[in-house]
């Protein structure tokens, strides 16, 4: 147990990726099993815990030590779980003799919960002071813990975690209580966690998200075929996810090598990337990653008889013609369940692209030409509210192309898709077979407000920038937030901006530092996005999605800046 | 005499009518007895300065040779009559040279603690309880939640990530003074034996430590020879905290930042810091060994100073112990 807290302990504070990838990895590497299968299913939330409420373990906690001193402590850390797992009676209660004869709590907690009898520093005795019966516990395992808690009930799930917590340090206590009280918020992704497991391999990621529906915690399988044990698991599970095929963007130079006759052209739509699979009665609606997000799309699910797997964009509206924006989208992503007001006012459908399987037959080893042939029949006897089909874009040449990219017959399209097309259905990005050509970014030109130190390389430069643009009226503007970007820029920009940044800086809070930032000072930086959502959390009221800085702007007087109402007038 | 006769807090300090002296005095006094060299505590500029030869040695080191008109070096344990008061001098564990200083009047007998700590340090001498009637307390760390792991387990951590990050430089945050030492004869102790990096406002106190027989093994000044980076990759290296923020930085490869301190107990603390390995190593008592030491000094009453004195005051009243908070001002969280 305490590797496990360990780790989540470094997880939380290690910003990079490939720290993080680190950490994970070598952990599956120096854990046996069963203990790091469950840190797997805990890091890709397939742990199935009851979860205990925050109420309860204020309860627990105020069972145990003055309620004042609790106050205190938690006004001062801010943050429940991690102040309970500070301030738990250690184990041991080993109350000194020379320490004041220790009060006795003022009251028993009526209910299930049984009362530590004993002495603690936190109602008058000194270091210990926990439960006797118990020692701390090194030896403890996330097996143990795991195991004591899916076989507690409902009414005894308190006094179990309690007895957890009266054996573990305080590392340890953390990681309990956020196992129980669900969701570890530790900045690990499930797909950061699968991408750590195939470096144990190493394989392809794809190996892993493929397989992953057919297996199930401790995963002991899984880990013997990645240290080379076993063979590799067979796919047990039905309707699985296929590993996806995905674009490069076309650079500079790409086109000219190309010859537009071997390709097809579509649209590219401004949605979520989803695989729709229904294969023996199972069916599931997989992100590009493999998660399964069916619960939050019941109404695209309904309409899935069929016996097959498609790819497509998964979009709200009424195809063909009313397709809705990425921040209607929003409204039905990252849920579990959705009200049925919520569907119709925000119905979900699939602009399909691809046929990777049909009626048991594979079809991802066809040329492009032949799947969509098969996927045009096979969409004509769907539900045409739930599924459409994405057109192709006829073109003679890339420059034709290029103005029908720049001028979109549709506001939700984003650029257009290019498809080589004798090319099969790849796993992964190979380079060649498909593109993506998007739109030119929008630009605004904003002003630098704050700057935060970044981390690792950088973690002596001022590199995640917070910038705003002018509101308010004429003589009385003041600047508005907007947005957040920490890339985009060469290190040698880094270099000039953290310069200005030292140069200029008002306050400073922490790591972060107000700069200069008025009608006649301050530092402009042309920032690009994808686009804008509607925002109540931003005082701005505006999100930009994908910002990054694409040019600064030394010469251009901030008074010169955008306003406000250039971002308003994108969301309509 | 009651006790706040003996000794009350003034704008310029903690001060004692009858011996006419103040105890860390904030602002320039004509005497002053000082408990130990961390700057809120020691300031330069009195008249006269009781101090014991190590906390006087490191004044000058800090402030100049100049730091006061005239000093004079107490000894731990030694008795001195100031007026009509004694006081002594006693170990306080807190850093090289700290001491916890005992005021006696008649049969009435004060002590400040000044800053102290239980646990076991190898570059100081331990605390020593002193019983008394009216215990004055630090308060840094009068938490609950603050309860300090043994240290040598948190170098172990360090260590730990150097042998699994040995591509970058860890840079650890530590005071100049006591805790930057400390994590050293530390890493010493667990047998690192590679050159340990230094910034170089660290330099002159771990001298002075060495002369003093703390042998903190091979420290080289973290600069860069002939511009080669690579030379700090899996290197530890010691700085004070804000030195991270400073173009100093920059010369080493992806650095990892520790913090040796007691606040690393709460993680969003690290977190805003922008440290991604916390040591949790304190040189003050964490609150197991304040409650603990307030019930080994005996003390009828205590008073609680600088830090979190509301949570100490109230487990004193759940104890069925006289306390009040002092309301010294001047005193940081400095030296942790």
């Amino acid at each position: 147990m305490n590797r496990f807290a360990e780790l989540l302990d470094r997880l939380v504070l290690t910003p990079s990726r490939n720290g993080k990838l680190k950490l994970i990895t070598d952990h599956f590497r120096a854990v046996e099993d069963p203990d790091r299968g469950l840190a797997l299913a805990a890091l890709t939330g397939e742990l199935d815990i009851a979860s205990v409420k925050p109420a309860m373990l204020r309860q627990l906690v105020s069972e145990r030590m003055d309620p004042v001193l609790f106050g205190y402590s938690y006004d001062y850390v801010g943050d429940l779980a991690e102040t309970v797992s500070l301030v738990w009676p250690e184990p041991g209660g080993n109350a000194s003799p020379a320490a004041p004869p220790p009060l006795t709590p003022p009251h028993k907690g009526e209910g299930d919960v049984s009362v530590s009898e004993s002495p603690s520093p936190l109602w008058g005795g000194v270091r210990g002071g926990g439960n006797p019966a118990y020692k701390p516990n090194h030896d403890i395992t996330l097996a143990d813990v795991v195991a004591a808690l899916q076989s507690a009930s409902r009414s005894d799930g308190p006094a179990v975690l309690a007895r957890l917590l009266d054996q573990a340090e305080t590392s340890a206590r953390f990681a309990i209580i956020k196992l129980v009280t669900g969701g570890l918020r530790i900045g690990v992704s499930a797909r950061l966690a699968k991408q750590a497991l195939a470096d144990l391999g190493p394989v392809d990621v794809a190996e892993i998200e493929e397989l992953w529906h057919g297996l199930a915690p401790p995963y002991a399988d899984l880990f013997a075929w990645l240290e080379g044990k076993a063979p590799k698991p067979e796919q047990a599970a039905k309707a699985p996810f296929r590993p996806v095929m995905l674009s490069n963007p076309v650079s500079e130079g790409d086109l000219e090598k190309l010859d537009p006759a071997d390709y097809a052209a579509e649209w590219k739509w401004d949605g979520i990337r989803v695989q729709a699979v229904s294969e023996g009665g199972v069916r599931r609606l997989y992100s590009r990653t493999g998660d399964d997000v069916s619960g939050a799309f019941p109404d695209v699910v309904a309409a899935m008889d069929f016996e097959a797997a498609l790819d497509g964009e998964l979009l709200v509206g009424v195809p063909p013609e009313a397709t809705g924006t990425f921040s209607d989208l929003q409204q039905r992503l990252n849920r579990k369940t959705v009200s049925a007001k919520m569907q119709a006012q925000y119905p979900a459908f699939v602009r399909c692209y691809d046929l990777l399987q049909l009626n048991g037959e594979d079809l991802r080893g066809l040329a492009f030409t032949e799947r969509r042939r098969h996927l045009e029949t096979f969409i004509a006897a769907l539900d045409p509210d739930r599924f459409d089909l994405s057109p192709l874009v006829a073109f003679d040449g890339w420059t034709q192309l290029e103005d029908m990219r720049s001028a979109p017959p549709h506001p939700i399209i984003e650029g257009v898709m290019l498809k080589r097309l004798d090319s099969p259905y790849l796993a992964g990005r190979p380079k060649g077979p498909w593109f993506k050509w998007k739109r030119d970014p929008h630009t605004v030109d904003a002003v630098l407000m704050y700057a935060q130190r970044g981390h690792g390389k950088r973690s002596s430069f001022y590199s995640d920038y917070t910038f705003g643009v002018w509101s308010g009226a004429e003589g009385a503007e003041e600047l508005v937030p907007v947005g957040k970007a920490y890339f985009g820029f060469t290190d040698e920009e880094l270099k000039q901006i953290d310069k200005f940044v030292r140069d200029n800086t008002i306050e400073r809070f922490g790591p972060v530092r107000s700069v200069r930032a008025d009608r006649a000072n301050g530092l402009v930086l042309e920032v690009a996005f994808e686009g804008l959502n509607r925002s109540t959390r931003h005082k701005s009221g505006v999100a930009m999605r994908f910002p990054r800085i694409s040019r600064l702007r030394w010469d251009k007087p901030p008074a010169e800046a955008d306003r406000i109402e250039t971002l308003q007038a994108l969301l309509d | 005499m009651r006790a706040r006769d003996l000794l009350h807090p003034r704008p310029e300090g903690l001060y004692c009518p009858p011996g006419d002296f103040y105890i860390d005095p904030v602002r320039a006094v004509e005497r002053a007895l000082i408990t130990h060299g961390h700057s809120d505590h020691a300031r330069p500029g009195h008249a006269r300065v009781l101090a014991t030869r190590e906390t006087l040695d490191i004044m000058a080191i800090r402030c100049g040779a100049d730091f006061a008109g005239s000093t004079q070096a107490v000894a731990m344990g030694e008795k001195i009559r100031l007026g009509d008061v004694t006081v002594g001098f006693h170990p306080a564990g807190h850093v090289l040279g700290s001491a916890q200083i005992s005021v006696q009047h008649n049969g009435l007998r004060i002590v400040a603690s000044g800053d102290y700590k239980r646990a076991s340090d190898p570059t100081c001498a331990g605390f020593e309880v002193v019983p008394c009637d009216v215990f004055i307390t630090e308060a840094t760390f009068a938490l609950p939640v603050f309860r300090h792991p043994d240290a040598s387990q948190e170098i172990g951590k360090l260590l730990k990530s150097a042998q699994q990050f040995p591509e970058r430089a860890h840079l650890v945050g530590a005071y100049a003074l006591g805790k930057a030492q400390r994590v050293m004869r530390l890493l010493r102790d667990q047998g690192y034996d590679k050159p340990i990096y230094i910034h170089g406002a660290i330099a002159r106190l771990s001298e002075y430590y060495q002369s003093q027989g703390v042998d903190l093994g091979n420290l080289q000044p973290a600069t860069v020879e002939d511009g080669d980076r690579s030379d700090f990759a899996g290197a530890i290296v010691i700085a004070p905290s804000s030195a991270f923020a400073d173009r100093w930085a920059r010369r080493f490869p992806d650095p990892l930042a520790a913090f040796a301190s007691g606040w690393m107990r709460i993680r969003q603390r690290a977190k805003q810091g922008g440290v991604e390995l916390p040591l949790i190593i304190s040189d003050h008592s964490d609150w197991d060994e304040l409650t603990a030491t307030i019930g080994e000094t005996g003390a009828g009453e205590v008073w609680v100073t600088h830090g979190r004195e509301e949570a100490l005051v109230r487990w004193c009243e759940l104890n069925g112990i006289a306390a009040r908070p002092l309301h010294l001002v001047g005193y940081e969280d400095e030296g942790d």
